[in-house]
């Protein structure tokens, strides 16, 4: 059982591609990760040793910041944005996309599910 | 693409020198601007600038935190009413 940072565990897979079940490692930091361990990125989670193991939590765990902590500064950078009241972080109040894009038509990873708004008449 | 940094970031020159002028003389007055490109350099902290939004200045008051943005960020040239009928809020000018 492989646990690093916290609660990722994928087995069957190459640890080249399983460290990328962690939140903030792709698979370019993956590869750096297992060239700094001398782990082979070939050899299966299921197969790896204990001592591999500690060695890429330990790698983890003090150069790259991962999981929680990483998606907590993210959450951070967005609250300074909307706290300054800069057009960025109007976009983000409001849920639409943030670097220009147009919303006439698409923007639905931002925007979601399709709402019709119909004309509401004056009462 | 960024800005080379070579060439340092863009502030208005005319908008500067108004602000230097102001630092040199200790006054905190408001300054209108036009320059909604020009980032924010620690020099115009503790300022309120008036930044051109299209219709009027909107009077920002620029904090430490806002260093190395842009005027223009604080200044939303864009007024939405929503869609549908004219209602009071739809027609009434800000």
């Amino acid at each position: 059982m492989a646990r690093i940072a916290g609660v990722d565990l994928p087995r069957e897979k190459r640890v080249e591609v399983a460290l990328t079940y962690i939140f903030g490692i792709g698979a370019t930091t993956s590869r750096e990760i297992l060239r700094a361990t001398g782990v082979n990125p070939d050899t299966r989670v299921r197969n790896l040793t204990e001592e591999e193991v500690a060695k890429l939590r330990d790698t983890i765990e003090r150069n790259y910041k991962v999981e929680g902590d990483l998606q907590r500064e993210v959450q951070m950078n967005i609250k300074r944005l909307i706290d300054l009241g800069t057009y960025r972080g109007l976009r983000h109040r409001r849920g639409l996309p943030v670097r220009g894009q147009r919303t006439r038509t698409n923007a639905r990873t931002r925007k979601g599910p399709r709402k019709t708004v119909g004309v509401r008449r004056k009462k | 693409m960024t800005r080379s940094t070579k060439k340092g970031p863009f502030v208005d020159p005319s908008l500067m020198k108004k602000i230097a002028a102001l630092n040199a003389k200790n006054d905190k007055r408001i300054v209108k601007t036009w320059s909604r490109a020009t980032t924010i350099v620690p020099e115009m902290v503790g300022h309120t600038i008036a930044v051109h939004d299209g219709r009027r200045h909107v009077p920002i008051y620029i904090t430490e935190e806002m260093i190395g943005h842009r005027l223009g960020e604080f200044a939303p040239t864009r007024l939405f009413r929503g869609h549908g009928a004219h209602t009071e809020r739809s027609t009434s000018l800000k």
